[in-house]
């Protein structure tokens, strides 16, 4: 439904995102994960048509972006980062003023209203000014208008931000909600939002992709391994050479005591849950066992060690050149 | 076509609903009717002087064309007032959009450029016409009183003068306010730029050398003469609407159309 290849955007010397690639099938939702500055907005403006890539290309809904963008416009919705919303505006005339743009037929603007006004909370608001409306409403208003042409794809810059976490929770419903019969790209500095609502997540950082995967695997928490924690006690001198007799370990290793008790990481593969036979073997072998517990990364973890690899591989890269 | 008459709304609900349209109106048409009083009482003074004059000496009053001298001032005087208003009424098209981010709106609907553009300039052109119509009470006023009645096309042609200069101003002031996101410095720019285009003329001199020429040739000013006296001529209709394509054109650059297939 979108391909985006080596797509890169430069403002003058300065280069806001390089050699990006990715493809979003369609239903599904992509998640743009990457700190600020990261390049996650260049990419989507580009995708919407906002301005063209320096080089690379991009197809959604099957139209070229550069070649045809009034197609691909036709069925992209767009929530920038800052709701565009004209203020003096009722919610309704804003409304209109965009179906009509957007190339709603006429006859349908009325019931294409009530339909996103029903979808996104507004019922009671149409009368309003939008500068009345306070901060989380404004960017329903905003959602309302991504939605108004029934778009094929839906691109949103930061759909959560600056909500009450009671109005999050409501946008990642209606996200979900979204997705199937819509494809849709969604941006984030939020760890948890992705794994709530996308089902493949992209990193970004520096203008660059770091990683590519759903936000299970990226976890840690796939069907190929898993990281499992033990807190023992007694005599563990031979706990080692104990666990590694199980095929399915791949290693140990020992913490440093604290309190008596040590902290051993077990790192196993494959798609088989070894904890119980791990726990018989312990208990047997006359260690204390005090805890045994699958460890899960979180997102926010991979998302710091994805981000941080990379600089600390240019640093070395730049002692090198400098030696 | 319906993108276009849909910008047009949008732009004249925008225009309508802020105050900025309001205040161009109110001071435009204070400043029009009292400077048309005045320009009326002094003409008229004048012209009783005169009769008097002719009187006590015998001899009989100069030629002279009250209702033409009356319009060619009042002409004047209006080039004046929208030297000074098209600014604050162009300085936010653009600049505005571009400040609140409504302008990724418009650039990721199915609009293409020209239509948003030239929907933008038409909104402002009826702006313009709704300043310009009503001061034609004053002409009338003067056409059904004077005595004899005064020949009606100078007056059009005057009208059309005014039109044609406000038009001008617009598109430049379009194009200036698609550079900036702030307000301020697109008026403040855009008035710089109509007082080169107003006085360019002045470092002309007197000389006749192809630059001389060039500078008159480009003072909006001396277009303008010609109309406010009632002559008709396609060399200034031909310059204004050049230079209302070329703003228009501009625009277009600056806001980046060239480099999309549309």
């Amino acid at each position: 439904m979108i391909r985006a290849e080596h797509l890169t955007k430069r403002y003058g010397w300065h280069t806001a995102i390089e050699d990006v690639s990715f493809q979003v099938e369609k239903g599904e939702v992509l998640g743009f994960l990457g700190p600020n500055g990261a390049g996650k907005t260049t990419t989507m403006r580009i995708l919407a048509g906002f301005f063209p890539a320096s080089e690379g290309r991009a197809v959604v809904a099957g139209f070229d972006v550069f070649e045809q963008p009034l197609e691909v416009k036709r069925r992209v919705g767009y929530l920038p980062e800052n709701p565009p919303l004209y203020e003096a505006m009722t919610v309704d005339a804003y409304l209109r003023f965009v179906a009509s743009i957007k190339g709603v037929n006429r006859a349908a603007v009325g019931s294409r209203l009530l339909e996103v006004k029903a979808r996104c909370g507004l019922e009671e608001e149409g009368q309003r000014l939008i500068k009345h409306l306070s901060k989380g409403y404004k960017q329903r208003v905003g959602l309302a208008q991504a939605l108004i042409h029934k778009p094929e794809i839906l691109i949103l810059d930061e759909p959560t931000i600056g909500l009450d976490p009671r109005q999050i929770i409501e946008v990642r419903e209606l996200i979900k909600g979204l997705a199937g019969d819509h494809t849709v790209i969604l941006s984030t500095h939020i760890l948890p939002e992705v794994s709530m609502t996308c089902q493949r997540v992209i990193i970004i950082n520096k203008g660059k992709i770091v990683a590519v995967d759903t936000p299970e695997n990226l976890t840690g928490q796939s069907a190929s391994g898993a990281m499992l924690e033990l807190e023992v006690g007694g005599a563990v001198e031979n706990l080692d050479a104990l666990l590694r007799e199980f095929p399915q370990v791949r290693s140990v290793s020992l913490g440093e005591p604290q309190n008596a008790h040590r902290t051993v990481l077990v790192e196993t593969e494959g798609e088989e849950d070894v904890r119980h036979l791990i726990a018989q073997k312990v208990i047997e072998s006359g260690i204390e066992l005090y805890q045994l517990k699958k460890k899960s990364v979180s997102l926010e973890e991979v998302f710091v060690q994805l981000t941080t690899e990379e600089e600390k591989g240019e640093k070395e890269e730049k002692e090198e050149r400098e030696e | 076509m319906r993108n276009y008459l849909v910008i047009i709304g949008k732009e004249l609900h925008n225009l309508f609903v802020s105050p900025i349209a309001y205040v161009v109106m109110g001071v435009f048409f204070a400043l029009s009717g009292y400077v048309f009083y005045m320009i009326l009482a002094s003409v008229i003074e004048f012209t009783v002087q005169q009769a008097f004059q002719s009187q006590q000496f015998g001899t009989s009053p100069p030629a002279f064309d009250a209702t033409a001298v009356t319009l060619r001032s009042f002409f004047g005087a209006i080039s004046t007032f929208l030297l000074f208003l098209v600014p604050m009424m162009t300085m936010g098209v653009f600049a505005e959009e571009k400040k609140r981010g409504t302008i990724e709106l418009l650039f990721t609907s199915p609009v293409t450029h020209l239509q948003l553009i030239l929907g933008k300039f038409t909104a402002l052109v009826v702006l313009l016409l709704v300043m310009l119509v009503p001061t034609i009470l004053n002409s009338l006023l003067l056409y059904y009183l004077s005595e004899p009645t005064p020949p009606l096309a100078p007056m059009l042609v005057g009208y059309l003068g005014a039109f044609l200069l406000g038009g001008t101003l617009l598109a430049v002031g379009l194009f200036v306010s698609s550079l900036t996101e702030n307000q301020i410095i697109a008026a403040v720019i855009t008035f710089g730029v109509f007082f080169v285009l107003w006085l360019i003329d002045a470092s002309a001199g007197t000389g006749t050398t192809l630059i001389n020429e060039t500078l008159r040739y480009l003072s909006i000013l001396n277009h303008y003469q010609d109309f406010t006296i009632g002559i008709l001529d396609s060399q200034h209709l031909v310059f204004y609407l050049s230079l209302i394509f070329l703003g228009l054109f501009l625009t277009s650059v600056s806001l980046g159309s060239a480099k999309w297939r549309q």
